[in-house]
């Protein structure tokens, strides 16, 4: 049994009297100790799917399908389940640490807040938790004592983790942990982020839109395009040799240094995504790929193994109607 | 009145007055709290010719966006010259005026540079209208949106910033940057609050505007994958100084200075080379430390290498003259045969 599935997973959010699927019908599996990055361009579904994890979904929205945590549903729980759940087995890294942190409280205080509510311990027990968080994430114990001002921003990324970590939590949900973090720190937060998954023995989803970065720190790799999967595979097949032509072209936006390919020549992906409320006919990608045919627009892919990968592509692999 | 149709200027020679200089500049501010002066910029030498694409990179903090503010006008430097076509920047206002009409500023997050109350036409001509520049304002607005790939123009004109996605938003700043026929874009961070997909497509146009227009175009980021995609030459800088610069190609591909090849190996695309990730971040520029300024977080230091070669009483005690702005590819670091004898 995976420590976290999500089987057919669909969230609809209800707006000004119509319904906009955000996430259509996701089947995902993480294992303890394994890492999934998600991938896809903003308002693609990740973290919609992932809010689902802890029921962190606006009220309008609804949800179909099952979304397992240790075998649990996490949609049949009573509320007080939920409040459980959250912290003590899965919580989530937000992205951007500088808002995410109260600028007034002191960073142990904010660290032992969640230990505090989680588990029956004495102050003074908590306090020696928030140090071994901290020296968790490569800081200083006595960092505690500061304010958020006083960190620099790779250094609150890395309290933040520091804080999903506070109740010793299953599962890690790191929601573009290091977007808006320089070249050097993102190297150092990612590495912390990838040694507690092997040391600690948690699962992760990693959600970015950068497949090198996800490449990188994860070992497989889903890629979503307006609320599907269009994509799965090991981490690096799915980043060197993409099959999905939208994988390809996400893949190709970060180029590799020194292969002359992408000297003077960036590639991007024309057109825009489309809104949840108004999709294309056929396969969603359709109107943007650089390779449709007819056929693209009439009928609807589905995943389909091939190799390493699953792949919704009707161009790919067995899949021909 | 020329326009950009019958401008197509070739790199010039380095003989020739660059579009932007910087030489020797020193930037400081005062320390908060009764500390220290802060050296942001600590001796820089720069130099951005016409129609060439430069990428100044370095970590946060290292005084990137500062030197680029200099260039600009923003900050007055401490020490040192900014030299616009080869004549020193004139501060007083009337000219700063006049100078920024030349050289443009397109920033990271587009979200922030746009007011969310004025119409993507009010955004582009609001320039314009500083400038007294009102005839033609139609047109002029319209050339800009498509010079930035928004067309038909016309279609946009009406449109409030939340209407548009991330991408088509960095198009408007670039298109405002573009009315008023600038000489030299200098654009901080132009890609790195955008998604993966918008990336190259912002990168393609501002390759586009310098083929096209002969445009100068100081590009501000941490993103080296960005400088191989479309900067001719890079300079890497660290805690106030320039530590290496050269053609793109070969500064990536052979990187000389300890720094620049820990920038390179983080990259995460890079996977295949061993990691150098440096603890903690730059230095306070309060305390630029002794000799060479890398010294403490240097991978060559720390392994005792530097002493082996006998060069570490000069990385810890000598400092390092400045860089030469153009030419070879060259670092300043005493593991390179010619640190010594730069001048």
């Amino acid at each position: 049994m995976a420590l976290l599935e999500f089987d057919d997973v669909s969230v609809t959010y209800r707006s000004r009297g119509a319904d906009i699927p955000a996430v259509r019908g996701v089947t995902l599996s993480v294992n303890a100790g394994e890492s999934l990055g998600l991938a896809g361009e903003s308002g693609c579904g990740k973290t919609t799917l992932t809010s689902t994890v802890l029921r962190m979904q606006p009220k309008s929205a609804k949800v179909t399908g099952e979304i397992r945590l240790n075998g649990d549903n996490i949609l049949d729980m009573t509320w007080g389940q939920v409040r459980a759940l959250r912290w003590a087995e899965a919580s989530i890294v937000f992205q951007g640490a500088m808002h995410a942190l109260n600028p007034v409280q002191k960073i142990g205080d904010q660290l032992s807040e969640p230990i505090l509510l989680h588990s029956k311990v004495s102050k003074k027990d908590a306090d020696r938790r928030v140090g071994e968080l901290l020296e968790m994430v490569g800081l200083p114990a006595r960092r505690a004592e500061a304010y958020p001002h006083q960190l620099s921003g790779g250094q609150k990324q890395r309290v933040m983790i520091a804080m999903a970590l506070a109740c010793g939590p299953q599962l890690i949900i790191a929601d573009e942990p290091t977007t808006a973090l320089d070249v050097m720190v993102q190297a150092q937060v990612l590495n912390v982020l990838q040694g507690l998954v092997k040391e600690l023995n948690v699962g992760m989803v990693f959600i970015s839109h950068d497949l090198s970065v996800l490449s990188s720190t994860c070992d497989r790799i889903a890629v979503m395009y307006a609320g599907k999967i269009i994509e799965q595979g090991p981490a690096a097949d799915v980043f060197d040799h993409p099959q999905h032509p939208y994988a390809g072209a996400l893949a190709g936006a970060f180029p590799r240094i020194g292969d002359t390919r992408y000297r003077y020549s960036p590639s991007g992906l024309p057109g825009d995504p489309p809104f949840p409320g108004d999709l294309p006919s056929g396969c969603t990608f359709h109107p943007r790929c650089p390779v449709a045919v007819d056929r693209c627009s009439t009928t609807e892919p589905h995943l389909v193994k091939h190799a390493s990968h699953e792949t919704a592509c009707l161009l790919v692999g067995s899949e021909i109607a | 009145m020329t326009t950009y149709a019958d401008v197509n200027l070739p790199s010039t020679p380095e003989s020739q007055a660059a579009a932007l200089e910087a030489r020797d500049i020193v930037v400081t501010f005062r320390g908060r709290g009764g500390g220290g002066q802060a050296r942001a910029v600590d001796g820089v030498d720069l130099r951005l010719g016409h129609g060439e694409i430069v990428a100044l990179v370095g970590e946060s903090g290292c005084g990137k966006t500062t030197l680029a503010r200099t260039l600009l006008g923003l900050e007055r430097p401490a020490e040192g010259t900014v030299l616009v076509d080869g004549e020193p920047l004139d501060y007083s206002s009337r000219a700063l005026k006049a100078y920024r009409r030349r050289v443009q500023l397109v920033l990271q997050d587009p979200t922030g540079a746009l007011n969310p109350r004025h119409t993507v036409y009010e955004a582009v001509a609001e320039g314009l209208r500083i400038h007294g520049l009102t005839d033609n304002e139609n047109e002029r607005v319209a050339e800009a949106l498509s010079l930035a790939g928004l067309r038909p123009p016309e279609r946009f004109f009406l449109r409030y910033p939340h209407e548009l996605s991330g991408g088509q938003r960095q198009r408007v700043v670039i298109a405002g940057a573009l009315v008023l026929k600038p000489d030299v874009i200098v654009a901080d961070e132009p890609v790195s609050s955008l998604d993966a997909s918008v990336r190259g497509e912002i990168l393609a146009l501002l390759l586009r505007l310098r083929d096209e227009l002969g445009l100068s175009l100081l590009v501000v980021t941490h993103d080296l994958g960005l400088a191989w995609n479309i900067a001719d030459r890079v300079a890497v800088m660290y805690l106030g100084r320039i530590v290496e610069q050269g053609p793109t190609e070969e500064l990536l591909a052979a990187p000389k200075h300890p720094y620049t090849r820990a920038l390179l190996s983080v990259v995460p695309e890079m996977g295949r080379v061993e990691q150098v990730v440096l603890a903690g971040e730059p230095p306070d520029p309060t305390r630029i430390p002794a000799g060479c300024r890398f010294h403490p977080r240097c991978p060559v230091v720390a392994s005792g290498e530097a002493a082996t070669l006998g060069i570490l009483d000069q990385c810890t005690g000598k400092v390092l003259p400045l860089l030469p702005p153009t030419g070879a590819h060259s670092a300043a670091c005493y593991l390179e045969p010619s640190a010594d004898s730069l001048t």
